[in-house]
């Protein structure tokens, strides 16, 4: 069914640390291996090996640099996957019911037996979270990780999405956002959680976390009482100032 | 966005043929026997060849009947509902005209109103996507609407319509280039929107996921061609309206020869079809979809 749920029981999301994230890529890899041997069709990859690879992948990391106007440039690192959007504009496309989101805890999965390839969810979607698969034929997306979270053959630490469990900053959060007292809900209103493309009206389940503002040195920084100081000499004296001075007087010393 | 051939051939041959199909619907022309069968079949190769055409792109298209199923929210299902009532429709109109050259009016009309309804669908698959702010805007719908109703106007040989109605055409096409040249601009998406990075300072895609390119940069950042966007506009633009109506002006000054006056009106057509084929082609190419602002490219 590609009419959206009017509501959801729960809303299981993932926060994503932006001051944690060192950008080491583990939950690209992590999320790539659990995934091409799990939920649906495995994720593939063409020419792995040779000059040109591409693959599919549901999760991926990018990095941005942002140039404040009075501090040092910053690095962000940024992984980005499906949202889980709650009003997902992949799922009202589809012609077939493959794409829908779940009532019970409003996860976006696709139905892989009805998805007929036509590539109009991942159009739809702003965040570039859909990715065709180019053996397959058919529409991968995150699902964060339906197989792990409710499987009781896991051992209970095991029981949340993959890229969440092998983050080794501890940058990947994942919980109930229809909770006010879950971790997530909690991060989010503490750190002041965001949406990504606000004006799209998606309105994303996954919050991302802002990076902290960073101190910074400020010894090299001008006092403001420097006006009233001695003006610092430009000119060299003593021994350095005699070397100029004869340096100068030599045969191309005038510049 | 990527420009697969087999949409642009779907939405150019079947904007075609829907729109003589309309005009065959409303009795312009009304033939009747022998005469009718061409007709039909004229117009049935453009609107089932472009469909046919169109489940090339599709990944699994033994599987495209379960398309027909979400009408309730997908402008795709529409489309594939809308047009195969539209083809039954008027195979029974026609039917009638070749079989007991009789005129079923009000189902020519029913048939001429789906016909038009089948393009209008597949102008808003394209219309509702918000993610490609050149696309989500009232000037789609109009540009399709419009281009199929003058091109049913030439085809189906009415030269007094059609002459007002390529000039009507090429004016929505103009005001969809217009319109879509500022749209992701005002839109207000930016890589600072995108990445909710923009109150600290400037944002710069400064390393991308990976060495490699991927499916999202190939279906939605294709930059091949867009420098020469305005050439292609104009020689989509002469094509498409400006030769064929010289030429139906041409046709009806008089004292022309009759052999002179159809193959004048035959190069109209095929003009206006690869006119609105350059068009369509750009309609992908231009066509900017925000996910590239995540690469820093659009």
């Amino acid at each position: 069914m590609t009419t959206l749920p009017t509501s959801t029981d729960r809303k299981l999301g993932l926060v994503i640390d932006l001051d944690t994230c060192v950008g080491c890529h583990a939950c690209v890899i992590s999320c790539k291996g659990w995934n091409t041997e799990n939920y649906g069709a495995p994720l593939s990859d063409q020419d792995p090996y040779g000059a040109a690879p591409s693959g599919t992948f549901l999760n991926r990391v990018h990095s941005y640099e942002i140039q404040p106007t009075d501090a040092p440039a910053q690095l962000v690192h940024f992984p980005k996957s499906c949202l889980h959007c709650e009003d997902a504009p992949c799922v009202t496309v589809c012609p077939t019911g493959a794409s829908y989101k779940r009532v019970e805890d409003g996860i976006v999965l696709v139905n892989e037996q009805d998805c007929i390839g036509c590539g109009l969810c991942a159009w739809a979607c702003p965040y570039g979270a859909r990715e065709m698969d180019t053996t397959e034929k058919v529409m991968k997306k995150c699902t964060l990780c339906v197989d792990r979270i409710y499987n009781e053959n896991l051992p209970e630490e095991d029981r949340e999405p993959a890229c969440v469990r092998t983050c080794p900053a501890g940058a990947r959060h994942f919980g109930d956002f229809s909770d006010p007292e879950s971790n997530v809900s909690k991060l989010t209103a503490e750190r002041g959680g965001m949406d990504l493309m606000p004006e799209m009206g998606t309105k994303p389940v996954n919050k991302y976390l802002p990076p902290r503002v960073k101190d910074r040195d400020r010894s090299e920084d001008v006092d403001i009482l420097a006006p009233f100081l001695d003006p610092i000499a430009t000119e060299p004296t003593g021994f350095l100032g005699w070397l100029d001075k004869t340096l100068t007087t030599l045969p191309g010393g005038k510049t | 966005m990527h420009p697969a051939p087999s949409v642009i051939l779907f939405s150019t041959l079947s904007g075609l043929g829907f729109g003589l199909l309309a005009f065959l619907g409303l009795g312009m022309p009304s033939p009747t026997g022998f005469g009718a069968f061409v007709w039909f079949t004229l117009a049935y190769l453009l609107a089932v060849g472009g469909l046919i055409a169109s489940t090339f792109h599709l990944g699994h298209p033994e599987r495209a009947l379960k398309a027909f199923k979400q009408w309730r929210s997908s402008w795709l299902s529409r489309e594939g509902i809308c047009a195969v009532v539209a083809l039954l429709v008027m195979a029974v109109y026609g039917a009638a005209l070749f079989f007991a050259d009789t005129r079923i009016i009000p189902l020519g009309y029913i048939g001429a109103a789906l016909s038009i309804g089948t393009v209008f669908t597949t102008a808003m698959i394209y219309t509702q996507i918000k993610t490609v702010p050149r696309w989500h805007n009232i000037t789609t719908p109009l540009m399709f609407l419009t281009l199929c109703i003058a091109g049913g106007a030439l085809l189906s040989g009415r030269v007094g319509l059609a002459i007002p109605l390529l000039i009507l055409a090429a004016l929505a096409q103009i005001a969809h280039w217009i319109v879509g040249d500022r749209a992701l601009e005002k839109s207000g998406t930016t890589l600072a929107t995108a990445t909710g990075l923009g109150a600290r300072g400037d944002v710069r895609a400064f390393e991308p996921p990976h060495t490699g390119t991927n499916y999202l940069l190939k279906e939605f950042v294709f930059v091949i061609g867009r420098k020469h966007a305005f050439k292609l506009r104009v020689i989509a633009l002469t094509l498409m309206a400006l030769f064929p109506v010289f030429a139906l002006m041409f046709t009806i000054t008089g004292g022309l020869p009759g052999m002179l006056i159809h193959l004048l009106a035959a190069l109209a057509v095929v003009s206006h079809l690869l006119g609105v084929l350059a068009a369509r082609w750009l309609f992908f190419a231009q066509a900017e979809h925000v996910v590239g602002l995540y690469y820093g490219k659009r």
